[in-house]
């Protein structure tokens, strides 16, 4: 029972970093894609169109 | 059981310390480099593609009801504030993918599959069709000018198509029987059956010669960039894995 419960908090944990960086970059591609802030939708235009984002 | 509980609090902080070192490190770096080829492939092949599209969506050229209109107009240059901030963007963009990507290529990894560059191409080619093709295959690469649906509405269409077209590379991938295979078809096919969010009418002003290269040149340069940031995502993957072991 020990074992098991060590082996699941070491999964646990294990799984964090990924989580964190799937956040991290999914709210990336969202800032850089799908925010339509004037600016930011300025900025990234051509990017948008070049990659495939719905822009207008 | 209190001092097993402490081990393992202690043994595993700094294992999961190095964790979200080696995934971020990795992401960055392949990230920046596929991001800025990908930015230079698409200044080299789209944006003139795109530029020559906005000579008619702002209607100094004009397609058909005139004189023929010679398909080589000249085009704006190298705009060192659009262009450049293109490139970051880029840069960004790519670096967000890599981000989801290496953290995917930790969990495969650690449940057996073998991550360097050459699995890479293969994990970039599944991006590609997730992040890219797969709602690209029904909400084509849009010109510059474009008549579109809501863009609120279509951005909830591309979101969903992407999260189950990701799903269903992970099946294929990693799926161990035919069922999955099976969901992974369904999810594949279904948001292309029930379709994307489409215009009342057409009113693109932009020839339709451009908007065909415009969408070819957008998934070309999209694939290649994908393959090279899913590459460069096992390289460093797998060199960041090295030197954490190394300097251990």
């Amino acid at each position: 029972m020990t074992t098991k419960t060590l082996n699941a908090s070491a999964a646990g944990l294990g799984f964090l970093p990924a989580v964190f960086a799937i956040v991290l970059g999914l709210g990336v591609v969202t800032l850089t894609g799908h925010v339509q802030a004037a600016a930011l939708h300025d900025a990234a235009h051509d990017v948008r169109h070049a990659t495939g984002f719905p822009c207008h | 059981m209190t001092p097993h509980m402490m081990c393992v609090t202690q043994l595993a902080s700094p294992a999961t310390k190095q964790m979200y070192s080696r995934i971020l490190t990795s992401a960055l770096f392949a990230g920046a480099a596929a991001g800025l080829i990908a930015a230079l492939l698409q200044l080299v092949f789209v944006q003139p593609v795109l530029l020559h599209a906005e000579l008619y969506e702002t209607g100094e050229l004009v397609h058909f009801g005139g004189a023929a209109v010679s398909a080589h107009p000249e085009l704006p240059g190298f705009d060192l504030m659009r262009d450049s901030l293109s490139i970051v963007f880029t840069m960004l963009t790519y670096t967000g993918y890599a981000l989801v990507m290496v953290a995917l290529m930790s969990v495969a990894e650690g449940r057996g599959a073998e991550i360097n560059a050459r699995t890479g191409l293969i994990w970039g080619l599944a991006g590609f069709i997730t992040f890219h093709f797969a709602p690209g295959l029904t909400l084509a690469p849009e010109v510059p000018g474009v008549a579109a649906a809501d863009v609120a509405d279509r951005q909830i269409w591309w979101t969903a198509t992407v999260a189950a077209a990701g799903v269903a590379m992970w099946l294929i991938a990693f799926g161990s029987n035919k069922i999955s295979y099976l969901i992974a078809a369904v999810l594949l096919l279904v948001p292309h059956l029930i379709g994307a969010p489409e215009p009342d009418s057409f009113s693109g002003p932009v020839p339709t010669e451009i908007g065909a290269l415009f969408a070819a040149r957008a998934f070309g340069v999209g694939m290649a960039a994908w393959v090279l940031v899913g590459s460069f995502a096992g390289y460093f993957w797998q060199a960041e894995g090295e030197r954490t072991e190394a300097s251990a």
